[in-house]
């Protein structure tokens, strides 16, 4: 028992990502209304991004910009330590990350509206029965 | 100028999709021409690439300069090669196809659905010919997304249908993405050759192994495997006919690359069938996927939704025989990515064509239809006999390399499925054939008229090239298929599967 809960906490950063995923899946399978589940949707994509973010963190570092870069004696006079700067490349590919997810959020809403403006209404077993009737 | 072929495939159809959208303000008329344009420098690109391949092996091109694993590369050898000029052929002759039923189904939006359609192949192209990891799912999403677009244009359910599609893609290529960042935890590394040279040493690491299951169900949501197709049928079948032609042949087989491709280069061979030792299971999902699709299609009364779950079916065949862990099935699976892309082109054109005189794909719809339009159904039967899997045509021998390999494997459950599946597909086809050849054409409802023929409605030229050329390509290949197994696909796949 002391061990899982060492194990949980010491890398809360994946539990809490899982419990967010799991929380947008959850919605996604089990919501009635369009529009929840694009929000469970959201939920689930910015799980990844929030993982991948907390996986460039490091103790300890600070931004990666170089501080005393150009005074002095010219560039490479300091020896840069890659543990006192947290890694920059997730959370640059997460900036594309969070433009795919943008979009992808706005396509589905536009076609929410598009589903509102057909059948009047955004609850799925509405919308089933009005295509049955048919 | 050749040395820049693998950034023209992708760069050229990007900006033009740019220039089509301005254009679409200024006269519709220009966004055809600039589409066919684009495409066609894709295609010319592609096939160019595929000859330089053929003549100097893999090539590398580094984009911006930038040096691998830094950089994004793009890597060219004979799978992704072959691959591309596929796809920028489909999407070529597809698009000419495709030109007189846009006009028909949507004549005010014919603009933005030139920008989706060249974005679409951009993402699919691009997909293909990358060499990162995280390109890749960029790529992804953007064919995804042009993708949702593309299917929502059509009849009435066709929203609700693309949504459902949306949901379960995101879901997919967000596995992907979660996958992708395992690896780059375990290896530091986006860049698929470089992840494969770092790899080998971290073969026992359980986040290596989560990645590649994570990434595989990704990729299999996006593929519609088996348990994973739900969204398949309803989002292609309402699709405007245009879309579904474009996207049924492409986005699946695409995803089947992808697969292979992280099996053989990112994952290695050695890890995917002998350390994870998963090739068993996933053989018999296969199975399973195959033997649904089958049985699914039987269940249909309408020609365009029994396509896709026969579509369904191929996906099983080519998992299947990926996973069969011989060069036998890899050839088969590979050949079938080629084969498959085309039969399924050839059918959905025909849909295209019958949709555009008839309005209706429905199997009542089809009655006595040969004798209206002859040479369409002619196309329809070679498409047929191909997806059958009868020699001459190219089905023939893709699935004769899948059970040649199923056999080496002695995965006969494999086999099995594969004739179960030949067989109704033969019931499949000719039923529709007989309800085509045989029955009396239901438009004229008095009994009288049956002894003088119908008059002859076929749909107009640009449709019917592009079909004759498709349905002359299922022979062709299947009449070269030694050379391109012999020239192009034995270099493709790695020396240690045997």
């Amino acid at each position: 028992m002391g061990d899982l809960i060492q194990i949980v906490v010491a890398k809360y950063n994946y539990w809490i990502y899982i419990t967010l995923m799991m929380i947008g899946l959850y919605a996604m399978i089990v919501k009635n209304n369009l529009v929840k589940k694009i929000v469970g949707m959201n939920i689930f994509q910015t799980a990844i991004i929030l993982y991948y973010v907390s996986t460039g963190a490091k103790k300890g570092a600070t931004i990666p910009i170089l501080e005393h870069g150009h005074d002095g004696h010219g560039a490479g006079a300091h020896m840069v330590h890659a543990v006192d700067y947290i890694n920059p490349l997730p959370h640059v590919l997460m900036l594309t990350a969070i433009v795919v997810s943008v979009a992808t959020l706005g396509v589905a809403l536009a076609l929410a509206i598009r589903i509102y403006n057909r059948y009047n209404t955004l609850e799925e077993d509405e919308i089933l029965a009005q295509i049955r009737e048919k | 100028m050749s040395q820049q072929y693998p950034a023209l495939l992708v760069i050229v159809p990007l900006l033009s999709a740019f220039i089509i959208s301005g254009a679409g303000w200024v006269n519709k008329r220009l966004c055809f021409p600039i589409a066919v344009v684009a495409l066609g420098v894709a295609a010319y690109s592609c096939i160019g690439l595929l000859l330089r391949v053929l003549d100097e092996g893999v090539i590398v091109y580094k984009l911006g300069g930038w040096d691998p694993p830094m950089g994004i590369a793009y890597y060219v050898d004979h799978l992704n090669g072959l691959v591309l000029t596929v796809v920028s052929m489909v999407a070529f002759l597809n698009l000419i196809a495709s030109k007189k039923s846009i006009e028909q189904e949507f004549p005010d939006k014919t603009g933005p659905f030139y920008t989706l359609y060249v974005l679409m192949v951009t993402g699919l192209l691009g997909i293909v010919v990358t060499g990162d990891a995280f390109n890749l799912y960029v790529l992804l999403e953007i064919a995804a997304l042009t993708g949702y677009g593309l299917l929502a244009m059509g009849e009435e359910r066709a929203p609700l249908a693309a949504l459902n599609y949306l949901y379960m893609g995101t879901i997919g290529a967000c596995f992907y993405l979660l996958g992708v960042g395992y690896l780059y935890i375990a290896t530091g590394s986006l860049n698929m050759v470089d992840i494969a040279h770092i790899l080998p040493d971290l073969y026992q690491s359980k986040a290596v192994m989560a990645a590649f299951i994570i990434c595989l169900i990704g990729v299999w949501l996006k593929m519609a495997f088996f348990p994973l197709h739900a969204w398949l049928p309803n989002a292609y079948t309402f699709a405007p006919s245009a879309a579904s032609s474009l996207i049924a042949p492409l986005v699946t087989k695409v995803m089947i690359y992808v697969m292979i491709r992280l099996i053989l280069t990112v994952f290695t061979p050695e890890f995917a069938f002998n350390i994870l030792a998963v090739s068993k299971p996933i053989v018999w999902l296969a199975v399973i996927a195959i033997v649904m699709g089958a049985i699914l299609a039987l269940a249909e009364r309408n020609l365009k939704k029994m396509l896709t779950y026969i579509i369904v079916a191929e996906v099983g065949y080519m998992v299947g025989g990926a996973w069969l862990g011989n060069r036998a099935g890899m050839t088969g699976a590979i050949l079938h990515i080629v084969n498959d892309a085309l039969m399924t082109l050839c059918a959905f054109l025909v849909v295209g064509n019958i949709v555009y005189k008839l309005k209706g794909y429905a199997f009542d719809d089809l009655k006595g239809l040969v004798r209206k339009m002859p040479f369409t159904m002619g196309a329809f039967v070679i498409g047929a006999l191909s997806l059958i899997g009868v020699p001459p045509t190219c089905g023939f021998f893709s699935k004769w390399y899948l059970i040649s390999g199923a056999i080496q494997a002695g995965q006969y459950a494999f086999m099995a499925a594969l004739l179960f599946s030949s067989l109704v597909n033969v019931v499949l086809f000719f039923r529709v054939i007989e309800i085509c050849y045989y029955e009396p054409f239901s438009e004229d409802h008095g009994h009288g008229h049956d002894h003088h023929p119908e008059p002859m409605a076929e749909a107009p030229l640009t449709m019917l090239v592009p079909l004759f050329i498709v349905a002359a390509g299922l022979v062709l290949v299947g009449l070269y298929t030694g050379d391109i197994v012999k020239h192009i696909i034995e270099f493709a796949i790695p020396q240690g599967i045997v």
